[in-house]
């Protein structure tokens, strides 16, 4: 609990953060921006689950656990992610989707 | 404590001393082709202990659920994993065998369906999370397998960005739900919604992060770029095994979490099933490369499942199941054909195909029963698997969904025979040569086809089914 910041503010916080994450995804074209946007939806759940665990039922621990397993496996997804960038960088030179994209309807 | 509990685990267990026992030998053998055999053979051990009767029970303070129905769920996937691991063996020699990564494509799809079970097994939504989770990241590596190769690299990184996309999606979703419930056990879980804007909410999000996974349709742009990209057993894998998966966790969610919200998702199951089968059909009527052709064909074959979910009784259950088998056996025939073919020509057009059967007929025939399964021709199992679905619709009166269903059962069965059309009537100058495969490839491609020849005379399997599927 925050003094004086009431649970309303704090879940409008962690939902702009979502939808900011969202906006950055379908609109950047870097593949590197667009894996920032990933991380910005998934620490606004993880952040939504601590503000709910603390706020509304503070005598659990499922919410502040589940955040930690979140950020466990959003590293590991990220880690492959970047893999998979180094070795398209390699193969083609730029980070751009619209010089990548080769497969198309 | 008693340690027999864990044995409810069994299937888990097995499959991952499978993982470590195969590790182990891609570092101490010499020969890579012998992995190869260690594997295949591993894994048909494994589908043969999972074939032994399971109890119901729940392990880790209900974290991990069993029942008959989840056993018998895990079977069909096992089955569906030996048999592309069979089919997709002279692949491996081929492709992977100079590269000596022949250990890591085994390991890496065996972990996939790993986190597969976790997932459908699941009776906490952390559970959930870390088997989704298990069950993606392995397959976008086997995507962007082949590190030469610009189309696989591209196939790997759509396939990992829109997955995490919907992972993230899934999770808000699933922090809303426990702001209102208060807990994140489904049982704990189950009736505690109602109706308030904020769990609606909260239903969309999660159901389309699972849609992701089954490609539904304003989720489906993955699809057809990735099945392209990737190697073909990678494709065949992510559209049988994962989307079954998938599919059968969307269910026990929706019936088992959320049945209080009913009425939310059969709207939302109605709209996306039209959705999904239209433009699924119409855009699998344009391509020319198979592996797109199949791609959209999955994604149609989608909306046909999601028309099972709108009833959530045990006739729903059976149904979509029943079609989630044959579903898995059909691709794969096709996918293994598509293969051979790919492997030995480097053909993947369906122009290409023109003149097939006159030079390689057996293959041809399992292809033609492959998508006869799919476009529901009588005789084969593929018709029956439509048929329950539509009983199921015809339960709720949702009669002009099924006369949707059955415009889209017309337009598929068009793009089907095209196929069949260019392999057995159309004549070719310079047809594909003959070629013959590997022991392991024509034993798995001969008994997914005689298995769907075979159900669809065999009633007792839906029976079966239909008996163990009262758990929900």
């Amino acid at each position: 609990m925050i003094e004086g910041v009431s649970i309303y503010e704090i879940l409008t916080l962690s939902t702009l953060i979502f939808f900011i994450g969202v906006f950055g995804f379908f609109t950047r074209k870097n593949l590197i921006a667009m894996l920032m946007s990933i991380e910005l939806i998934l620490n606004s759940a993880a952040f939504n689950f601590v503000i709910v665990n603390k706020y509304l039922y503070p005598e659990q621990l499922d919410g502040g656990i589940f955040s930690l397993f979140i950020i466990a496996i959003a590293a590991a997804e990220t880690a492959l992610a970047l893999a998979i960038i180094i070795n398209l960088y390699r193969l083609v030179m730029s980070l751009n989707t619209d010089k990548l994209e080769t497969l198309k309807n | 404590m008693n340690w027999n509990t864990f044995l409810l685990m069994r299937h888990e267990i097995v499959l991952a001393i499978t993982i470590l026992i195969l590790l182990l030998a891609d570092i101490f053998t010499d020969d890579k082709k012998k992995v190869n055999i260690i594997a295949i053979v591993l894994f048909a051990i494994h589908t043969v202990i999972g074939l032994l009767p399971l109890e119901t029970g729940t392990l880790f303070g209900e974290m991990f659920v069993t029942t008959p129905l989840i056993a018998a769920f895990k079977n069909i996937l096992n089955i569906g994993v030996l048999l592309i691991l069979l089919i997709s063996s002279s692949w491996v020699n081929a492709k992977m065998l100079p590269l000596k990564k022949v250990g890591e494509f085994y390991v890496l799809i065996i972990a996939s369906l790993l986190g597969m079970f976790y997932m459908i097994s699941s009776g906490h939504f952390i559970m959930l999370y870390i088997g989704l989770e298990l069950a993606t990241l392995p397959v976008a590596a086997l995507a962007s397998y082949d590190v030469f190769s610009r189309k696989s690299s591209e196939a790997g990184i759509k396939l990992i960005l829109s997955a995490a996309l919907s992972s993230g999606i899934l999770l808000f979703g699933i922090s809303i739900m426990y702001a209102i419930s208060g807990s994140l056990y489904f049982s704990q879980m189950a009736g505690e919604f109602g109706y308030s804007y904020l769990s609606i909410l909260g239903l969309i999000m999660i159901f389309s992060g699972m849609a992701f996974k089954i490609s539904l349709v304003p989720f489906h742009f993955w699809t057809a770029d990735v099945y392209e990209g990737a190697p073909t057993p990678v494709a065949s894998f992510l559209s049988v095994i994962s989307k079954g998966a998938a599919v059968f966790m969307l269910m026990i969610l929706l019936f088992k979490v959320f049945p209080d919200m009913k009425w939310v998702w059969t709207y939302l199951l109605y709209g996306i099933a039209i959705l999904t089968m239209f433009v699924g059909n119409l855009f699998a009527l344009r391509q020319q490369n198979l592996q797109r052709f199949l791609a959209f064909s999955s994604v149609a074959q989608a909306g046909f499942i999601m028309m099972g979910l709108l009833s959530a009784d045990q006739l729903a259950v059976s149904a979509v199941i029943y079609f989630i088998a044959i579903y898995v056996l059909s691709n794969i025939v096709i996918f293994g054909a598509v293969q051979m073919i790919g492997l030995a020509s480097d053909k993947w057009n369906i122009d290409d195909y023109n003149g097939l059967y006159r030079t390689n007929p057996k293959i041809s025939l399992a292809l033609m029963i492959g998508l006869f399964s799919l476009a529901g021709i009588p005789p084969i199992a593929g018709f029956f698997g439509k048929f329950f679905l539509y009983v199921v619709a015809a339960s709720q009166e949702y009669y002009w969904l099924i006369f949707i269903a059955v415009v889209n059962v017309t337009i598929s069965l068009y793009y089907y025979l095209l196929v069949i059309r260019a392999a057995f009537l159309r004549k070719s100058d310079n047809p594909i040569p003959h070629f013959t495969s590997d022991i392991f490839a024509k034993i798995g491609i001969g008994v997914a086809s005689a298995i769907l020849l075979g159900l669809g005379i065999y009633s007792p399997f839906y029976d079966y089914i239909n008996s163990i599927s009262n758990i929900f």
